[in-house]
C-alpha cells in the first residue's frame, strides 16, 4: 500500500536504526509528543533498535487521555438525558468518568452513537429535529477543523437542536509547559505530524529558539519515526536547535490555511484543564462568541461542573514524560485496560495501554522455517 | 523520581465491576471472555464446558458426536458476500468442523421483529437452504418467535448443529503441543471490513465480499489424509488475535506468529487503516488456523491449498513452550512484541 510499505520495511528500518546509533555520542532524551506516535513506537517495537544511549520519553499528545474528569462527568450527565442523542468519536466512550464511563449510559438506555466525522453529528440533528444531538469535540488541532466545519454548517441549516461539548486542547502550550517544568528531561521532540498538516510548523519555531530544543516534525510509521530521531540525534549531536520536517509529504510550514481560518472563526483560544496535568493556560479551544449558541455546556447547564482530580494521580507524570509506564507501581497488577486507574491505561493512544498490550513481556522468536514462498 | 508504594487509588475512579451488560461483553475481547469464565462455565460446570472448544464433544453409547450452537444478530442483514441466513448455517458448520466433524443436522429458531418485510424473510430463508445444500446439512427442526417492533432488529436467528466424529483425534486446544506449526488458511479481515464498509458507505475500487463459507469439506479432506491435527479454530468475533489467544490461554503454552506472513487483502488493509481497526482483530466467517505438528505442515499446506477456500493457505508460526499463554509476534520491522486479546470491541480512534 502506498504511503504505508514503504514506510514499515524492515531494511530502511535496520539502516536507520543504524545511522541513528553510529550518530549518537552520549545520552539523550526525546520526546515523541501524539499518542499515534507512541502506538507506533510501541507495536512496532521501534524502540528496541534505539542505542541505548537514545531515551525516547512519551508525550501527552493523547487527546483521550488528557480530557480532563469534569468534561467526561459533563458528558455523561448530558448523554443520560432522555432528549439527547450524544455523538463521539469510539474511544472516548471507554475512558471512566468519576463513576462510569459512556458506554455504561449507553447500556442504561441512554443514546450514545459513535460517529467518524461530526459532520455525521449534524446530519443525525437533521434527520431528528424532536431530539437534542450533542457532538462531544475533543482533540487536538488535528480534529478542530471538522469540528468547527460541523458548527458552521449546523449554523447555516439553522439546526437549533444541535451543539457541541467543547474540549480542544492544543499542542505547543503544552510543549512549553513541560520544558518550564522543573522536573523536565526532554532533550529534543517529535512533533506530531498530523497537527503541523493542519497548523504548519512555523509556532514551533519561538519554542525551539526559546528552550534551545530541537523540534522535528515527524510521521507516524516505523521508519518516519526512525528518521525523525536521527534528524533530531543529529541536530543534538551538532547542537543545533530547529524545527525540521521530517514529514514533508504531508506537512508545510504555512499548514493548511482553510482549515487554519475554519478554527479561528469558530473557536476562541481559552485556559484549559489537562487531565494529570492540571490547568496550562492558553492550552485549549472554546466556541466563539458568534457560536456561543452552540454551546452544550450552557444549553445543559452543566458549565460549573467542577470535579477534582486526586494530586497523588501518576498518569500526570507519565503524561508529562518524567515516568514511563513501567515504573509506576500500578502498572500491570491494579492498573490493567479492564480495571484502569488513569486515561493513559484506558485509551488506545495512552501510553500505559501501549506497554500494557504490547510489552508485558516478549521474548525472542525462532525464525520460520524455509519452506514458506 | 519518587516511588510511593501507596499509590493512591483515587484517581479516575476505576471501573471496577459492571452492573449492566455491555456490548463489549458480546465482542469476543477479554470481557466476553471474562463473563463466560465467571458466569456461565461455573453455572454449568462440566467436562464438556471445560474444554473451551467450538462446540462439545460427546461419545453417547460410543458413537462420537459433535454439539454447538450459536445466534447470529448481525446488521445489516444483507451485505456483500452473504446475509444473516448464510451466515447462520455457515458459522454452526464451521464450528462443528473445527471440532473434526462432519456436520449432518441443524435446528434453527428464528426471533422476527413484527413488520419485518416478508419478502426479506423468504429472501434469508432461500439462502439458508442453499447454504444447507451446499455445506450437505438438513435443517430438521426450528422455533419461530415475533416480537413486538421496536423490540428485535428485523431478525435474529440461532442454530445448533451436530456432526458425525470418525476418526481418533481429540481435535482441542488440550492436544496442542510446543513445537506445532499454526496453518492459517488464507486472508483475513474480509467479511468485518465487509459488513463496515456498508455500516459506514466506504466505497472501494472493487467491492469487498464477506469470506463467509463452510468449511467442513476442506476440514475434512485434511482428516481423510491422516495428518495429526491437534487443534482447529474458525476466526470469528476477535479474529486472529482472539483466537490464538484462546488457544494459547486454554492449552496453557505459548504461541510466537510472524506478522510479516499473515495475508491481508490491500483493499481491507486500507480500510482498516481508514476505520482505525487493526487486521488481526477483525472477524472472518470463512477462515481458520489448523495447529499440528511441524512434520505434517507442509502436506496440509498442499492439501489446504488444492480447495479454493483455503487457495491462501500458509504457515504464520508455531508454539512455544512457554506455559504463560501469550501470544508473541514479531512486527513487520523485524521486533518482538506481546499480541493481546482486546479488552472489548475495538473502538474508532479520534486521530
Amino acid at each position: 500500500m502506498k504511503f504505508i510499505d514503504e514506510y514499515r520495511d524492515a531494511g530502511a528500518a535496520r539502516r536507520y536504526a543504524e545511522a541513528i546509533a553510529r550518530a549518537t555520542t552520549r545520552p539523550w532524551t526525546i520526546m515523541e509528543v501524539c499518542g499515534g506516535q507512541t502506538h507506533a513506537i510501541i507495536k512496532f517495537g521501534v524502540d528496541d533498535l534505539l542505542p541505548p544511549a537514545l531515551t525516547l520519553v512519551h508525550g501527552p499528545g493523547c487527546p483521550v487521555c488528557v480530557t480532563p474528569v469534569e468534561m467526561l462527568d459533563k458528558a455523561i450527565e448530558i448523554a443520560s438525558r432522555p432528549e439527547v442523542i450524544f455523538c463521539s468519536f469510539g474511544d472516548m466512550l471507554r475512558v471512566p468518568g468519576s463513576s462510569r464511563d459512556l458506554l455504561a449510559v449507553k447500556a442504561t438506555g441512554g443514546d450514545v452513537r459513535i460517529v467518524y466525522s461530526p459532520l455525521d453529528a449534524v446530519k443525525i440533528a437533521r434527520a431528528h429535529p424532536d431530539r437534542q444531538v450533542v457532538f462531544f469535540a475533543v482533540g487536538f488541532e488535528t480534529t478542530a477543523p471538522a469540528n468547527a466545519l460541523a458548527v458552521v454548517q449546523a449554523g447555516r441549516q439553522g439546526l437549533a437542536n444541535f451543539s457541541v461539548l467543547v474540549s480542544h486542547v492544543l499542542v505547543p502550550p503544552a510543549m512549553e509547559a513541560i520544558l518550564a517544568s522543573p522536573g523536565n528531561r526532554v532533550q529534543g521532540f517529535l512533533a506530531a505530524g498530523h497537527v503541523c498538516t493542519v497548523m504548519g510548523t512555523a509556532e514551533y519555531e519561538p519554542i525551539a529558539k526559546r528552550y534551545r530544543v530541537p523540534i522535528v516534525v515527524t510521521g507516524f510509521e516505523p521508519v518516519d519515526i526512525l528518521q525523525g530521531l536521527y534528524l533530531c540525534v543529529r541536530q543534538l549531536e551538532e547542537g543545533r536547535a530547529e524545527v525540521e520536517n521530517q514529514y514533508a509529504r504531508s506537512v508545510r510550514r504555512e499548514g493548511n490555511p482553510a482549515a487554519v481560518q475554519l478554527i479561528r472563526r469558530v473557536f476562541r483560544v481559552c485556559p484549559r484543564k489537562w487531565r494529570g496535568i492540571g490547568e496550562i493556560p492558553q492550552s485549549g479551544l472554546t466556541l466563539a462568541e458568534e457560536y456561543a449558541a452552540f454551546d452544550a455546556e450552557h444549553r445543559f447547564g452543566v458549565a460549573d461542573r467542577t470535579t477534582e482530580e486526586s494530586p497523588d494521580c501518576r498518569s500526570g507524570l507519565v503524561l508529562q514524560g518524567v515516568m514511563k509506564p513501567p515504573e509506576c507501581p500500578a502498572f500491570g497488577t491494579r492498573c490493567t485496560p479492564e480495571h484502569p486507574l488513569g486515561a493513559t491505561m484506558v485509551s488506545s493512544e495512552g501510553a500505559c495501554a501501549a506497554y500494557y498490550r504490547y510489552r508485558r513481556r516478549a521474548q525472542p522468536h525462532e525464525p520460520l522455517p524455509a519452506t514458506e514462498p | 523520581m519518587e516511588a510511593t508504594p501507596d499509590f493512591s487509588l483515587s484517581c479516575p475512579i476505576p471501573i471496577d465491576d459492571y452492573p449492566h451488560v455491555l456490548l463489549a461483553h458480546g465482542g469476543g475481547g477479554t470481557l466476553m471472555h471474562q463473563l463466560i469464565e465467571r458466569m456461565f462455565v461455573p453455572a454449568f460446570r462440566n467436562r464438556f464446558l471445560e474444554a473451551r472448544h467450538d462446540g462439545a464433544m460427546l461419545a453417547p453409547d460410543g458413537v462420537r458426536l459433535a454439539f454447538t450452537t450459536d445466534a447470529y444478530v448481525v446488521r445489516p442483514l444483507c451485505f456483500p458476500g452473504g446475509d444473516i441466513g448464510s451466515l447462520a448455517v455457515n458459522g454452526t458448520v464451521n464450528d462443528l468442523a473445527m471440532c473434526g466433524a462432519r456436520p449432518l443436522y441443524l435446528s434453527a429458531a428464528f426471533i422476527l421483529e413484527e413488520g419485518l418485510a416478508m419478502e426479506t424473510l423468504w429472501r434469508i430463508v432461500q439462502s439458508m437452504r442453499r447454504a444447507a445444500d451446499a455445506a450437505g446439512v438438513q435443517l430438521v427442526t426450528g422455533d419461530t418467535k415475533v416480537v413486538d417492533r421496536g423490540k428485535g432488529d428485523g431478525i435474529f436467528i440461532t442454530t445448533a448443529g451436530i456432526g458425525l466424529i470418525s476418526h481418533r483425534l481429540t481435535i482441542a486446544p488440550a492436544s496442542v503441543r510446543p513445537g506445532d506449526a499454526i496453518l492459517l488458511s488464507g486472508d483475513i479481515g474480509r467479511h468485518g471490513i465487509a459488513i463496515m464498509a456498508v455500516r459506514e458507505g466506504l466505497e472501494f475500487e472493487a467491492r469487498i465480499e464477506s469470506d463467509c463459507a463452510p468449511l467442513a469439506d476442506l476440514v475434512g479432506s485434511l482428516l481423510r489424509a491422516g495428518l495429526e491435527v491437534h487443534c482447529l479454530r474458525d476466526l470469528t468475533r476477535g479474529g486472529l488475535a482472539s483466537a490464538l489467544n484462546e488457544i494459547a490461554g486454554a492449552a496453557h503454552l505459548g504461541v510466537s506468529i510472524d506478522e510479516g506472513s499473515i495475508p491481508v487483502r490491500e483493499d481491507v488493509r486500507g480500510a482498516c487503516e481508514i476505520l482505525g481497526f487493526d487486521p488481526l482483530y477483525v472477524a472472518n466467517e470463512g477462515r481458520f488456523v489448523c495447529i499440528l505438528p511441524t512434520g505434517d505442515a507442509e502436506r496440509a499446506l498442499r492439501i489446504m491449498r488444492a480447495d479454493p477456500l483455503g487457495a491462501g493457505a500458509c504457515l504464520i508460526g508455531r508454539v512455544t513452550e512457554d506455559a504463560s499463554g501469550l501470544v508473541t509476534m514479531r512486527s513487520r520491522i523485524g521486533v518482538s512484541r506481546v499480541l493481546d486479546m482486546l479488552s472489548g470491541e475495538q473502538l474508532p480512534r479520534i486521530c
